[in-house]
């Protein structure tokens, strides 16, 4: 790998946002950002400001919808949570990232083991 | 909505610089670090926008520059594409104009639908569809369905005046109409005005309106014309208006003609003519047109033929029907126009077929892109929507060049005056013919785009994207697919020929008919007279032009008549035996034709008996020749030569008897028919056409005519020598045009089903290449293989015969009505085109049955 951080594709940020709206409730953009950020073990390259696109991507979609409210700190910010639509959506792609890593994972090691017949 | 995410970025940074300043950072050190961790908020703010945008737009403009590419790079495919698709459609848009001028849109008049036609429900021909004057008067009087009613003089002919003081005389013709005719109508004047009731009585001052094509022709467009006088046939005539442009008398009336001039109708002049005025009326606002047919019924038997003849009230009596005038003037064509739709819709159908199956070959070609785009997430859905962008952008590519070819058609159509199709001139291309266009360039994307579309994004991924190829059980399913597409097209392109083949077939009868007179070595011109001569200087006159004509080299015989056969024609009241009495109503009216000796000679009448002499006049016998129909109705099984007959009040004596002459049309029965001499003052000609018989080319003749014309008359306006086979043409031209139409039709769907053929067959023997060379390994020869290649060619088209033959069937007795003389299971029509069909597929089979021939066994098998 040329970078030491993996570049996104548009759809696996949209499906990392749903994932972690699903596990942590209700948030807002930086909390977000800051959430994958930590569960990726900062492995992936993000600039924070590239979440907004996708939120406002998946609000399109009805996969989330949003609130403005107060934050810790009483700051106004806008608040994401998922829907019903976007939860279905999540379990769909989740199920089918599983399958593509083990189809993928399957070719990869046939390589490692020396050429098949 | 910027603002609120301004307002979120700033409460974003907000946050982070927050939590860098609890992790020790300056707050400036913290707040740049959170900007850096931000990344471009510029950026940001464009990205999102962006995603703003809507979404679906976003996808469409994707597919559409996917599509783009990939037709691009398929440049082949898409030309011939488009191509077929332009086709389709662009004859579908021809006829749909046609058929919404002909049938759909409403006539140029005010309140169209308000206007009727009234006359027998049975006439044959116009002279059948007209009323006397009186009648004419008392209708208006009585009535109480109509806020008017109107009517114009059946029985002008072309040609009828003669425009003089601008040089030359030119000849003019002239519709006489009722004063109020514009007015019922709804017609403006472009300029002056219309009739008024002064100059519709005789007595008043002299006026004429001009029809906007005359005036710009004759007058070049001069606006000052109107008012001042012009000289007509000797006669000084006031201008007072010139018609609205959108105004064609021939087109709605009497299509095929034209008309120059307009002048009110005298009704006193013709009020002893007999039936000469057609009948349109307006209805009252509220009033349906059972209404009006009610009234009818009860109205006209109280109307006289003439009120000088008191016992001639009643003539009337169940001959009245009044119909919508829209009806009247395209109604008989109503089925034709359907037929037409039909096959033409049949057509785009095959189209659809065809292009349905090029794109599953595409789609098989590209199921490794397909199956890779699955696997990277694309849904089902999304790979569906961009095979139907494509197949939108190439419908609409081949309906925007197909509207282009259309138009160019359909402004030649409109200019096709000899065509005696009503409105045709008023054929263009409408909003509703584009909203039309619109609709059908949908339709047919979905029906050719969806089956490939939803066979290409299930195509199974895995068996795709092996390296090892077509997948065998992918390919066979595709075929049997494909072979019931062609299958299905090969039918309907068989139903279009065999209804072809049967118009084509009846046209070919039609003009099989024996005329009764021989129109290819006879023309005729209008011949100018000064009608107030004496009767016996006319005959003189007439004599010595006869004589001068018939003395002219390559002229074999030459004659006078009023009225020409297949053109205007006057009906009276039939010929009784001398001493026998009738009911009335008995003997049927008989078509009368006004001749001069030779006339039956010079149109090649087949004549039994004596041809009339100059000496039939005044002072001898009163004679009459009748054609067969009629001799046969008087005298049936005798020989009607030399028997006494009675027309009108007067006793003639029988002394020939010709061939039926078809007088109103070629397809119709001639009716009864009598000539009279024109040498006897009682049956004074009204109008006179100068016939002659030559083997010439009439061009070559008519300098030497003309010039012996204007020798004896100098008056003599430059008139047209016309062939009689014109006249025969201009009968026959409706449906000429149909078949001509029709059988383009045919033609194109075999080409399309025998492009399908040749598709199919060529993608088996590509597929079956390996099996082929194990075949031809094993010992088959070069030519077995060939043959068998085209059994299964010849298969595959004689199923879509059968089916094809057996709808044929069933459609052909819906066009019954439209034949003439061929039954719809006519055996001759339906075996030429079978065969034709069988050896278009066996053409279109040949090519891949070589190429599987020509197969090198090493070369398939080592190839996989």
């Amino acid at each position: 790998m040329r970078d030491a951080k993996l570049d996104l594709l548009q759809g696996t940020l949209d499906l990392m946002v749903l994932q972690t709206l699903a596990a942590m409730g209700e948030m807002h953009g930086y909390g977000l950002a800051r959430r994958i950020e930590q569960v990726s073990g900062d492995e992936v390259l993000l600039n924070q400001g590239t979440i907004y696109a996708a939120l406002v991507r998946l609000q399109q979609q009805g996969w989330i919808e949003a609130e403005w409210g107060a934050s810790e700190n009483n700051r106004r910010a806008k608040f994401y949570s998922i829907t019903k639509r976007g939860r279905k959506q999540l379990a769909e792609d989740t199920a089918y990232w599983r399958r593509l890593a083990g189809v993928m994972g399957r070719v990869l090691a046939m390589g490692e083991e020396g050429a098949e017949p | 909505m910027d603002r609120e995410l301004e307002e979120e970025i700033e409460s974003h940074i907000t946050m982070a610089t927050e939590e860098n300043i609890r992790n020790g950072m300056t707050p400036e050190e913290a707040r740049r670090k959170a900007m850096v961790k931000f990344g471009g908020v510029e950026q940001a703010k464009e990205k999102q926008r962006e995603s703003r945008g809507l979404p679906w737009l976003d996808t469409v403009l994707q597919d559409l520059r996917f599509t783009m590419r990939s037709l691009w790079r398929d440049r082949g495919f898409a030309a011939i594409s488009i191509l077929i698709l332009a086709l389709g459609i662009g004859a579908n848009v021809v006829v749909f104009s046609v058929v919404n001028t002909l049938l759909l849109r409403p006539l140029p008049f005010y309140q169209p639908d308000r206007l009727v036609w009234i006359a027998p429900p049975d006439a044959k021909g116009l002279s059948d569809a007209t009323y006397s004057v009186d009648a004419y008067e008392d209708l208006r009087s009585m009535n109480r369905s109509y806020a008017d009613v109107t009517g114009y003089f059946a029985f002008s002919t072309p040609d009828n005046e003669k425009l003089m003081g601008r040089g030359l005389p030119q000849p003019v013709t002239n519709m006489m109409v009722a004063g109020n005719f514009f007015h019922v109508l709804g017609v403006d004047a472009a300029m002056g005005r219309l009739f008024t009731e002064d100059e519709s009585r005789k007595g008043g001052p002299a006026a004429v309106l001009l029809s906007h094509p005359f005036w710009e022709k004759q007058f070049g467009g001069d606006p000052s014309i109107v008012g001042k006088a012009i000289n007509l046939s000797n006669k000084p005539v006031t201008v007072v208006g010139v018609l609205s442009e959108s105004f064609d008398f021939g087109a709605a009336f009497s299509p095929g003609s034209k008309v120059d001039i307009f002048t009110p109708v005298m009704m006193d002049d013709i009020r002893y003519s007999g039936n000469t005025l057609t009948f349109i009326g307006r209805l009252k606002p509220g009033v349906t047109v059972p209404q009006a047919r009610a009234e009818a019924k009860t109205l006209f038997p109280q109307f006289y033929w003439g009120k000088r003849y008191p016992d001639s009230k009643g003539s009337y009596k169940d001959r009245a029907y009044p119909v919508l005038l829209k009806e009247y003037i395209s109604g008989k064509l109503r089925r034709s126009l359907i037929v037409l739709w039909c096959a033409v819709g049949l057509i785009l159908l095959i189209v659809c077929v065809n292009l349905s199956n090029l794109l599953l070959a595409r789609a098989a070609a590209r199921s490794k892109e397909f199956a890779v785009r699955s696997a990277l997430g694309a849904g089902k859905g999304r790979l569906i929507r961009q095979l139907m962008t494509e197949s939108m952008v190439l419908a609409g590519a081949g309906a925007v060049l197909g509207v282009g070819i259309a138009y160019a058609l359909l402004m030649y159509l409109a200019h096709q005056g000899s065509i005696a199709l009503p409105l045709l001139s008023s054929v263009r291309l409408d909003w509703m013919t584009l909203v039309w266009t619109l609709a059908i360039t949908v339709s047919t994307a979905v029906l050719f785009g969806l089956l490939p579309g939803i066979r290409a994004s299930r195509a199974n991924v895995q068996e795709a994207l092996k390296d090892g190829g077509h997948g065998s059980t992918e390919g066979r399913k595709h075929e049997t697919m494909r072979t019931a597409l062609v299958i299905s097209e090969v039918a309907l392109a068989c139903v279009l020929l065999i209804g072809a083949g049967l118009l084509l077939r009846s046209f070919l009868k039609v003009l099989d008919v024996d005329l009764g007179f021989q129109p290819a070595t006879s023309a005729a011109v209008k011949l100018d007279y000064d009608e107030d001569m004496k009767i016996e200087k006319r005959n003189a006159v007439f004599a010595d032009l006869s004589r001068r004509v018939g003395a002219l080299p390559g002229v074999e015989a030459v004659g006078l008549s009023d009225n020409l056969p297949l053109e205007r024609n006057r009906g009276w009241g039939g010929p009784r035996v001398k001493g026998r009495n009738y009911k009335p109503g008995e003997v049927p009216g008989a078509f009368v034709y006004i001749v001069a000796p030779g006339y039956f000679k010079a149109m090649g009448m087949r004549l039994r008996g004596r041809d009339f002499a100059w000496s039939d006049d005044d002072k001898s016998e009163g004679v009459v020749v009748l054609n067969e129909t009629a001799a046969r109705g008087l005298w049936p099984g005798e020989d009607a030569v030399g028997k006494m007959a009675v027309i009108g009040k007067k006793d003639v004596r029988v002394i020939g008897v010709i061939a039926d002459v078809h007088s109103t049309g070629v397809e119709d029965q001639p009716g009864w028919q009598m000539y009279l001499p024109m040498m006897n003052s009682e049956w004074g000609p009204d109008g006179a056409y100068l016939v002659v018989k030559t083997r010439l080319p009439p061009a070559e003749l008519a300098t030497s005519v003309m010039r012996t014309l204007r020798e004896v008359n100098p008056n003599q306006p430059s008139a047209e020598f016309r062939p009689l086979q014109r006249i025969v043409d201009h009968a026959t031209s409706p449906r000429q045009f149909f078949v001509l139409l029709v059988g383009t039709f045919a033609g194109l769907g075999l080409l399309l089903a025998s492009l399908g053929i040749y598709g199919v067959i060529s993608y088996s023997v590509t597929r079956r290449t390996q099996e082929i060379g194990i075949r031809m390994a094993l010992g088959a020869s070069p030519e077995q293989v060939q043959w068998s290649v085209i059994k299964n060619t010849l298969r595959m088209a004689s199923v879509g015969m059968a089916a094809g033959a057996v709808l044929s069937v069933g459609v052909a007795q819906l066009i019954a009505s439209l034949l003439f003389g061929t039954t719809p299971t006519d055996p001759p029509t339906y075996t030429a085109m079978l065969l034709l069909l069988v050896g278009v597929a066996l053409l279109a089979g040949y090519l891949p049955a070589r190429r599987a021939s020509r197969i090198n066994p090493m070369v398939a098998l080592r190839n996989e």
